[in-house]
């Protein structure tokens, strides 16, 4: 998922009977699925929880930009290169429509941009993995869109109205995305046995950290059931890491490629496959900014905010000229 | 997440075949005469888009606003989808089996025919806007005389890149406007990027025996003929925008020797290093079935 670790700011889910007026009959709309819309009455914790999820949600499309958009001047046919390219295109949309659903909640884009150059917001931890061959475009539109869209198909129902719409869209498109990436290792499979061993190599560097995108298990994942109360989360992490991993083994196996986990085993007990868990030490020095590509991405971010600032300017200052020149007329 | 047989799509090549056995039928593209030159017009128009839609591919997710990072990006895709018409086309004229993928990458960087001004590298934001405002002006012109053009098949082709680039130019003509008339910092480094840009704006309309050989078969104007309409257009903007045209007589083409299209080759945005995944052993699969 593309939003990990999200802090409520509360000390767990309180009985009914220790609520105000309001937030019972908040809380008894959501038990209702009756959604709950910008103008709408809504406890502080609520408000800053969801600016924290989707502004964390939008930082991880735009900054999830990067480690692809490296490749679209490298991509190996036209054909690739207008795919990648719209792909990356719908990022940066996605990107667009969760900062226009984050600005409902009273927080503008400027604010959230400040607060992801200052450290102070996250984005998801899979972006901060290099991207280092074509195969890498096939790996991360299968298992990182993939990944997401195990999150986001739920989240389609979320309490919380121009974000549950946002996702519709963002769902239609991510599908495409997977399916785009899978295309590539299908193709990358079936030529060259080089060819084939790039794949492997792509599957074998991004399979763990696509598992911990779902964040950390829900033993350790302290703002889980606030979350799921209030329906802005609506499976634990361990139930869509788990389906996660039950849908994407049949698909390595049809490429004929070896999830890198020995542990990895279908239990006719549960129903479920069996796996390693990724190494939780690492996904917590990713999320403190030691990834391999911590600074790298975040540096590029801050280099074209910067960059652009005077270009921001620019427009602003024409149309404040403009708005000026039609009130004289 | 979609089902596994979800996953597998239409083999593309194989919808690509249907849509070529659907093609208009076109005499030129057989014409013995004309072979030579028309390949060799029909690589300049390709080029010429691959190279800015590289260029501008750059910026992806480094723009200085996500508005302008989509914008920029359609944009690339737009002329990313030009070059696989206009190149694969070029391949049928050439009859040789070339496919338009094998005439982008696998052509060496001096055999390129681009006309100069979208290689300049992307600079600043002014630099980028202002190099797509005079492109998109001559764009928009050259395509407009296409879809006149007596060969049908580039008629169609311009006629669907008209749509497109209709939209480039209105978008590029109201940043330069914006910015030029902005902020003293945003006009200035307008002024400037149109002082470093303009030399390179008299190469497009510089015509040779290529073109001379296009414009008598009827398939394409002589690029010095959309001069006049190209510099009316680009003086009202500018005007606008408040910013000072250059001396006319700066432009490059005089100094450019016969036959090189490309004077930065070794800053070719298609260069050995963008192309080594194509250039992979035989055998290597990028799609379905090729």
């Amino acid at each position: 998922m593309y939003a990990q670790n999200v802090s409520t700011g509360t000390q767990g889910v309180r009985d009914a009977d220790e609520l105000s007026p309001e937030e019972a009959a908040f809380q008894a709309r959501i038990d209702g699925n009756i959604k709950i819309e910008p103008k709408d009455w809504m406890p502080a914790a609520y408000r800053k929880t969801l600016i924290r999820q989707i502004g964390q949600h939008a930082h991880s499309e735009i900054v999830g930009q990067l480690p692809e958009g490296n490749w679209v001047t490298r991509a190996p046919t036209l054909e690739r290169k207008a795919i990648l390219l719209a792909k990356v295109q719908d990022e940066a949309g996605h990107g667009l429509y969760l900062y226009c659903a984050a600005e409902t909640l009273g927080i503008s884009r400027d604010e959230l941009m400040n607060k992801l150059h200052s450290g102070e917001m996250k984005y998801s931890s899979i972006f901060n993995y290099p991207t280092l061959t074509w195969a890498d475009m096939g790996a991360v539109g299968w298992l990182v869109d993939g990944a997401a869209i195990m999150n986001q198909v739920p989240l389609q129902r979320t309490s919380f109205g121009p974000y549950a719409r946002a996702m519709v869209r963002i769902c239609k498109e991510e599908s495409f995305h997977q399916r785009q990436g899978y295309s590539i290792m299908m193709s990358m499979v079936s030529g060259t046995p080089a060819q084939k061993e790039m794949a492997q190599d792509a599957l074998n560097r991004f399979w763990y950290p696509a598992l911990m995108m779902f964040g950390p298990s829900d033993k350790d994942s302290v703002h889980s059931d606030q979350s799921m109360a209030w329906k802005i989360k609506m499976n634990t992490n361990d139930e869509l890491r788990q389906r996660f991993v039950n849908e994407t083994v049949p698909q390595a196996h049809y490429l004929g490629l070896t999830i890198p986990d020995d542990d990895l085993v279908w239990n006719e007990e549960t129903g479920n496959y069996d796996f390693s868990q990724p190494d939780w030490e690492e996904f917590k020095a990713v999320l403190k900014g030691n990834g391999p590509c911590n600074r790298e991405r975040l540096g590029a971010r801050i280099k074209a905010w910067e960059g652009g600032e005077w270009f921001r300017d620019g427009l602003a200052a024409y149309a404040e000229k403009a708005a000026k020149r039609r009130v004289a007329a | 997440m979609p089902s596994l047989s979800d996953m597998n799509t239409d083999d593309v090549t194989k919808l690509a075949d249907i849509a070529a056995a659907e093609q208009t039928h076109d005499a030129h593209v057989t014409n013995v005469e004309t072979r030579p030159a028309f390949f060799e017009w029909l690589c300049r128009m390709g080029d010429t888009t691959l190279i800015l839609g590289q260029r501008l591919s750059e910026w992806c997710g480094h723009g200085p606003a996500l508005e302008e990072d989509i914008a920029l990006t359609n944009t690339a895709l737009d002329l990313i989808g030009h070059t696989q018409l206009w190149l694969g086309l070029a391949g049928e004229v050439e009859n040789e089996g070339r496919s338009a993928d094998q005439l982008a990458f696998l052509r060496d960087a001096l055999k390129f025919r681009n006309v100069l001004l979208v290689e300049v590298p992307n600079g600043d934001m002014g630099v980028t806007t202002m190099r797509q405002f005079l492109f998109d002006a001559f764009h928009y012109e050259l395509l407009q005389r296409l879809t006149e053009s007596t060969s049908p098949r580039v008629a169609e082709i311009a006629a669907k890149a008209l749509k497109e680039v209709s939209y480039h130019v209105e978008r590029s003509t109201d940043l330069v406007v914006r910015l030029g008339d902005g902020t003293p910092e945003s006009h200035d480094r307008m002024q400037q990027a149109l002082d470093i840009l303009w030399s390179y704006t008299g190469d497009m309309f510089v015509s040779d025996g290529v073109d001379a050989t296009m414009a008598e078969a009827g398939i394409a104007p002589s690029p010095d003929t959309l001069r006049e309409a190209w510099l009316a257009r680009v003086e009202d903007v500018l005007d606008e925008a408040t910013l000072n045209v250059p001396d006319n007589a700066s432009c490059i083409p005089a100094a450019r020797p016969a036959n090189t299209r490309s004077i930065w080759a070794t800053s070719c945005p298609i260069c050995s290093f963008c192309s080594a995944p194509i250039r992979a052993p035989a055998g290597s699969r990028w799609r379905g079935a090729v």
